[in-house]
C-alpha cells in the first residue's frame, strides 16, 4: 500500500527541511488558577518540518491544548522560544500575532465555529476581511477554497442548512483561504460520526499531499493513524514522539466503510 | 478591515435583531425628536413674539398717568390727573430722541349699530397715533387734527368691532351709537392680533378724536396715556430718561417724591419676552438632552449584551486574524449606525410632531438648520460615547477564552 508522499519533492523541500517550519525550544506555560499555580507545559522541545502531518494526543490536562494555542499564536509561552519560519514569535506584539494568524496559520475547531446566519461563502471570506483583499478577489478565492473541499455547490447555504461534515469542510475552506503555511486542527473530528471523520481526514491527507503542513489534536488513536507522526503529551511534557510507520489512506478506508443511509 | 465592509457587517448584525435594534434606537429617536420639536416650537414662539412686538413698535414708549400715594393711601394706576395734552406737546418739542407723540385716554362703552351691539373700549387720541403705533387702515381714513380741535363725533373701528357690528357690510359712512352719542365711521383698521404679554385682543377697539372722548364721553380734561415714538430703538432708552426728567420738571415734583406717571419702554418688554422664551427653550432642551442620554445608556446596554452573546464570534474573528482595532471598529460602527439611523428617524419624528403641534395649536414653528445639525451630531456623539466601552470590552477579550465560551 502506497504511503501518501508529498507530490512536490523538489529542491525547495530540501531547503525547508534544514530550517524547520516550527521550532519550539523548552517552552513552559504557567497559569495562576486562584491560589495555585498550574504548570500546563513543563519544557516542551519539538520541531515540525514543512510537509509534516502531526497528530497530537494525550489525556485532557496533558497540555496539548495549551501547546496548540501557543503554536497558533493565540497564547504566549511563559518562557522558552517559539520560532515560526525562523521568526521568534514570543517577541511579537498582539497586532503582529494577529497578522501571523491571518497570513500563516489556518484554524479548524472541534465545534466548527462558523458564524450563524452567514453563508458558507461569507464564512470562507472571513479571514480576507482582515487582510486587505478587495471584494472580487475575496469572493473568487473563497469559491476556489470551497471547491477544494468539495462544497462548490453549497456556497450560498447557511451553516444550519449543512451537515456536520459539510460545516467542518466550510471551516477547512476558511482556514485555507489565505494560503497558510500551517493548518492547526483542534479535534476536528470530535463532533463527527466515524464515516464523516474519515472523509475529513481524506481532505487533510489530500492537502498534506500538496505540501501543506498539518498539526491536529485528537483523542482517537484511529484518527492519528491517518497522520505521519504521533506526539503524545503527558503532564505538560512530550512523552512519546513516533513516526506512524504505515499511515492509513482515508480514500481506501472509505471504500470499505458502509454508507450510513438516513 | 476597511470601512465599507465594517459598515455592511454592522448593518447585517443589526438586521439580525430588528426588534432589539429598533427598541434600542427608540430612546435616541425620542431624544432627537424632542430636541427638534422643542427648538422648533420654541424658536417659532420666539419669532412670533418678536413679530408681535415689532408690530407694536419696538421704538415705542408708553407714558401713563401714575398712581399716587395720598396720605398713605395708595391709589391704583391711571389715577393722577396731572398728565395733560400740554405734556405731550412738550415731550415732542423738548426731547431730542422723540420723533412723535400721541396723547390719549379711554373708556369702556356699549356700541350699537342697527340690531347689533357690542361692548368695547373707546380710545380717544390724535391722528398721529396710527403712525406711532404703525397701524395701517384697511379702508377709509383717519380723523383729522380739525376733528380733534372741534371734538367731532367721528370714529375709526378696530377689526373685531367691525366684524361684530357690520359683518360683511361696508361700515364707512355709517353712523353708530357710542353710549348715547351718534358717531360717523370714517375708517377701519387692519387686524393686529392679540397683544404680546397681556394677550388682549388689540382689534377690539374704537378710536375717536381725543377731545370728543374727553369732553363728550368722559367729562375729563386729563390724559390716561401718551404713546411716544423714539427716533430709533436704540434711542428709546435715552428718550425714556428725557421724558422722565421733563415730566418731573413740568409736574414740579420734588427730588424726594416719586413720579406721578409711569414710562414703559417696549424695547424692555421685547427683551423680557425674548429672555422668557430663551429660559423656556433652555429648560426644555435640558429635558430633551436627558432623553438623549437615556437613549445612549440604552445603546450601551444592548451593545454589552450583544458583545456577550457574540463572544464566540469575536473569538473566531480574532483567531482568523482580526486585531483589537478591527474588533473595536466593528462594534463602534454598529453603535454609530444605531445612532445615525435613530438620529435620522428622530429628525423626521421631531419635524412631523412639531408640524402637528403647529397645525393643532396654531403656533408657528421654525426649525433652524442648527437644530438638525446639533441633534445629529449629538446622537452620533452619544452613540460613540456609549458604544466605546462595549466595543473596547469586545476588543479586549482573550481569543482562547472567547472560543471556548458557551
Amino acid at each position: 500500500m502506497a504511503i501518501v508522499t508529498p507530490a512536490t519533492t523538489t529542491n525547495a523541500a530540501v531547503t525547508i527541511r534544514s530550517t524547520p517550519l516550527v521550532e519550539v525550544h523548552d517552552i513552559r506555560k504557567n497559569y495562576q488558577l486562584g491560589e495555585t499555580e498550574v504548570h500546563a507545559l513543563r519544557g516542551v522541545t519539538v520541531s515540525i518540518h514543512a510537509g509534516d502531518f502531526v497528530a497530537i494526543m494525550g489525556a485532557s490536562g496533558s497540555g496539548k491544548s495549551t501547546f496548540m494555542n501557543i503554536l497558533g499564536c493565540l497564547d504566549k509561552p511563559t518562557s522558552g522560544q517559539y520560532l515560526l519560519e525562523g521568526t521568534d514569535v514570543s517577541a511579537l506584539t498582539k497586532k503582529e500575532l494577529a497578522r501571523i494568524r491571518n497570513q500563516r496559520i489556518g484554524f479548524v475547531f472541534q465545534g466548527f465555529n462558523l458564524l450563524g446566519r452567514t453563508t458558507a461563502l461569507e464564512n470562507t471570506e472571513l479571514p480576507m476581511l482582515y487582510s486587505k483583499t478587495n471584494k472580487n478577489d475575496r469572493e473568487r478565492r473563497a469559491r476556489e477554497a470551497l471547491v477544494q473541499v468539495g462544497l462548490g455547490d453549497r456556497a450560498d447555504h447557511f451553516p444550519s442548512q449543512l451537515s456536520g461534515g459539510q460545516q467542518q469542510r466550510v471551516a477547512i475552506a476558511r482556514a485555507l483561504v489565505n494560503q497558510p503555511r500551517i493548518l492547526l486542527a483542534d479535534e476536528p473530528t470530535g463532533n463527527l460520526d466515524s464515516r464523516t471523520s474519515v472523509e475529513v481526514m481524506e481532505i487533510f491527507q489530500g492537502l498534506n499531499a500538496k505540501g501543506l503542513t498539518i498539526v491536529l489534536v485528537t483523542h482517537e488513536p484511529d484518527i492519528a493513524q491517518f497522520t505521519k507522526r504521533e506526539i503524545v503529551f503527558r503532564d505538560g511534557q512530550i512523552k512519546r514522539d513516533d513516526v506512524v510507520e504505515i499511515p492509513h489512506v482515508a480514500s481506501e478506508v472509505l471504500k470499505n466503510m458502509p454508507t450510513i443511509k438516513d | 478591515m476597511d470601512l465599507s465592509s465594517a459598515l455592511v457587517l454592522a448593518l447585517r448584525a443589526l438586521g439580525r435583531n430588528k426588534m432589539r435594534s429598533s427598541l434600542t434606537m427608540l430612546g435616541l429617536i425620542i431624544g432627537v425628536g424632542a430636541v427638534i420639536a422643542v427648538i422648533g416650537i420654541g424658536e417659532g414662539a420666539a419669532t412670533k413674539a418678536q413679530e408681535q412686538l415689532a408690530a407694536l413698535g419696538s421704538n415705542m414708549l408708553f407714558v401713563g398717568s401714575g398712581s399716587v400715594n395720598r396720605y398713605g393711601l395708595h391709589v391704583g394706576s391711571f389715577q393722577t390727573k396731572t398728565l395733560v395734552l400740554a405734556d405731550a406737546r412738550a415731550i415732542v418739542r423738548e426731547c431730542p430722541s422723540v420723533s412723535a407723540a400721541a396723547a390719549g385716554t379711554g373708556t369702556g362703552q356699549q356700541v350699537v349699530f342697527g340690531n347689533e351691539n357690542w361692548a368695547t373700549q373707546i380710545t380717544g387720541t390724535e391722528p398721529q397715533y396710527f403712525q406711532v403705533r404703525n397701524w395701517p387702515f384697511a379702508s377709509g381714513t383717519s380723523f383729522s387734527d380739525d376733528d380733534v380741535t372741534q371734538a367731532a363725533t367721528v370714529a375709526v373701528l378696530g377689526d373685531t368691532v367691525r366684524k361684530y357690528l357690520f359683518g360683511s357690510r361696508n361700515p364707512i359712512g355709517e353712523t353708530i351709537r357710542i353710549g348715547t352719542l351718534p358717531f360717523k365711521v370714517v375708517g377701519v383698521l387692519t387686524p393686529k392680533g392679540t397683544s404680546p404679554g397681556s394677550g388682549q385682543d388689540q382689534d377690539d377697539v374704537i378710536i375717536a378724536p381725543l377731545t370728543t372722548v374727553q369732553k363728550k364721553l368722559l367729562g375729563q380734561e386729563w390724559l390716561r396715556w401718551i404713546m411716544v415714538s423714539a427716533v430709533s430703538r436704540q434711542a428709546s432708552y435715552v428718550a425714556q430718561q428725557q421724558i422722565e426728567s421733563l415730566l418731573r420738571d413740568r409736574h414740579k415734583i420734588r427730588s424726594s417724591d416719586p413720579d406721578d406717571f409711569v414710562v414703559r419702554n417696549m424695547a424692555d418688554m421685547a427683551d423680557a419676552a425674548a429672555e422668557q422664551g430663551t429660559v423656556m427653550t433652555v429648560l426644555l432642551t435640558i429635558v430633551a438632552s436627558i432623553a438623549l442620554l437615556v437613549g445612549g445608556i440604552g445603546i450601551m446596554n444592548i451593545m454589552l449584551v450583544s458583545v456577550t452573546e457574540r463572544t464566540r464570534e469575536i473569538g473566531v474573528r480574532m483567531a482568523v486574524g482580526a486585531t483589537e482595532d478591527d474588533v473595536r471598529l466593528q462594534f463602534l460602527i454598529e453603535a454609530l449606525v444605531l445612532g445615525l439611523i435613530g438620529g435620522t428617524i428622530g429628525i423626521v419624528f421631531g419635524v412631523t410632531s412639531s408640524l402637528a403641534v403647529s397645525q393643532g395649536l396654531g403656533w408657528p414653528i421654525r426649525i433652524p438648520l442648527y437644530a438638525i445639525a446639533v441633534s445629529t451630531i449629538f446622537a452620533i456623539a452619544i452613540a460613540l460615547f456609549f458604544g466605546f466601552y462595549p466595543a473596547r470590552r469586545a476588543s479586549q477579550l482573550n481569543p482562547i477564552e472567547a472560543l471556548r465560551y458557551e
